[in-house]
């Protein structure tokens, strides 16, 4: 059965996130409102600013509207600061930020620094024959895992893909590179639940 | 190589804008990819920066002076001091963004050692040099331009840039010459993807740019990097007719911090970019925003700072 991913299209990199998903078959169309939120099967989170789409989010309604798709279990993938509003607990973000608490982690805003700090590096991910070159852009690091959630790769000490249940987040940008192997990923686990 | 190889090439090159480029470049595009769909908002001191990331910016431009008052106080503008671009920094989380003269590699190296996010070489400030821009492929910090046209956008592209913005005619809160620039570079975009293979050498003359960066927009129908809006957008609706004119993300100067009330005009300015296309959105969030900045014509004003930039 063919399913409609949708990319919150509030703000960043979600035109790339697009080009991957249509490069994969798949239909994908821009989430702005929630009625564009009833019309799709699973949801990508770009990356971007946080503090912009969770302000965002509170504006045009989304905010509750996914909110309750996460709960009825809709597949999502976070990229960056996807991931960020997917976080349990947000740290060093904006005291007014909010996030879904999707996934049993803890995310550090920011971490790696600044941009002159941002770097790319080919990390072995889980169930992928190659190493997947990751690019990280003022990422943020998961500082806490939950027992649930499943790391399926890290760089250096820290997970940098993880998932629970159906709901995948990652620090870094696959959607930046010509390497569909992530989002095809995300596109598998649609189609287990 | 014959033209069809060439092309497939560059096809493969650029099947997205983020995968031609490598090293630096690519996380340099990629941060310009992150600001997409986003407000960059001018500021002078920490309590205006606050504001603007509480209103939604995605990054902001850190300078001393908004265009606005550079063009009343006239005299030399120059990059801004670093304590105060250190005082900014301190406090958002948003990527911060500052300027350095056109052609003054020096500044840049100096903004580069403050580790800003972004360096503007901006027309806004005045130039450190009438025929060379800075080798941007010198720096790791990513680097935004400011073009008036296609020909303009392509030499600051090839030269390293990592972000495209249209200038617009900064500091007079008149959106005539944004879209002026916007339409002539997305125009000859268009114009390009039209052209023939041999009608393409003659497009890169009359440009002045790298026939390879032509080439190229008349296989993708883009640049490699991605092209803003600056320079003169005041209202909901000026942010909004940037997007829609295919504008990805826009620069806000003096038209927030030089209206009447900066707050709710930041915020109204960031939901219009984000629903550039929704009418409804837009004639709810250009209520009751009090004046915005008065601004000045174009036959009032004593120097067009696009003009500078070669």
């Amino acid at each position: 059965m063919s399913r409609r991913v949708g990319v919150l299209a509030l703000q960043g990199a979600f035109e790339a996130h697009q080009h991957v998903l249509r490069g994969l078959g798949a239909e994908s169309t821009q989430v702005r409102t929630p009625s564009d939120l009833e019309l799709v099967d699973a949801l990508v989170m770009p990356g971007g600013e946080s503090t912009t789409m969770s302000h965002l989010l509170q504006t045009c309604g989304l905010f509750d509207a996914i909110d309750s798709r996460l709960q009825q279990g809709m597949p999502v993938f976070g990229t960056c600061a996807g991931m960020i509003l997917l976080a349990k607990g947000v740290l060093d973000g904006r005291s007014d930020q909010r996030s879904f608490s999707a996934i049993d982690i803890d995310v550090r805003r920011n971490a790696y620094g600044r941009q002159i700090d941002s770097f790319e590096t080919d990390i072995a991910v889980d169930g992928l024959a190659e190493d997947f070159h990751a690019v990280f852009i003022r990422a943020p690091q998961i500082s806490r895992i939950g027992s649930e959630v499943e790391v399926l790769a890290r760089h250096k000490e820290s997970a940098v893909l993880a998932r629970q249940g159906s709901v995948m987040v990652a620090s870094f940008h696959p959607e930046l590179t010509n390497d569909a192997r992530i989002h095809s990923m995300f596109i598998g686990l649609l189609q287990e639940v | 190589m014959g033209q069809a190889g060439l092309v497939g090439t560059l096809r493969d090159m650029t099947t997205s804008k983020a995968i031609s480029a490598s090293g630096p470049m690519r996380v340099n595009r990629g941060l310009a990819e992150m600001l997409k769909g986003g407000v960059i908002m001018d500021v002078v001191n920490p309590e205006q920066a606050k504001i603007a990331e509480d209103a939604g910016a995605t990054a902001v431009m850190a300078l001393e002076r908004v265009p606005a008052d550079i063009r009343r106080d006239g005299g030399v503008a120059r990059m801004s001091d670093p304590e105060m671009i250190e005082g900014i920094k301190a406090v958002v989380t948003i990527p911060v963004m500052a300027k350095a003269r056109i052609g003054h590699f020096v500044e840049a190296q100096i903004l580069q050692a403050l580790g800003v996010d972004f360096i503007d070489e901006s027309e806004v400030l005045t130039p450190a040099d009438e025929t060379h821009h800075i080798d941007k492929f010198a720096f790791t910090s990513p680097f935004v331009c400011g073009a008036t046209n296609l020909g303009e956008a392509l030499r600051r592209i090839s030269e390293g840039a990592a972000l495209i913005r249209s200038k617009g005619e900064a500091g007079t809160g008149n959106v005539v010459e944004a879209v002026r620039h916007l339409r002539s570079i997305i125009g000859d975009i268009r114009r390009i993807t039209q052209a023939d293979s041999a009608e393409l050498f003659d497009w890169a003359k009359k440009l002045g740019a790298p026939l390879p960066l032509v080439q190229e927009i008349a296989e993708t129908g883009k640049l490699q990097v991605p092209i803003f809006c600056a320079g003169g957008i005041a209202t909901p609706a000026d942010a909004a007719l940037a997007m829609q004119l295919g504008a990805e993300a826009v620069f806000v100067g003096s038209g927030i911090f030089k209206s009447d009330d900066p707050s709710p005009r930041a915020k109204a300015i960031v939901e219009a970019t984000a629903h550039f296309r929704d009418a409804h959105v837009l004639a709810r969030v250009s209520r009751n925003l009090g004046a915005p900045m008065t601004g000045i014509g174009m036959d009032k004003i004593n120097e067009r700072y696009a003009e500078r930039g070669w």
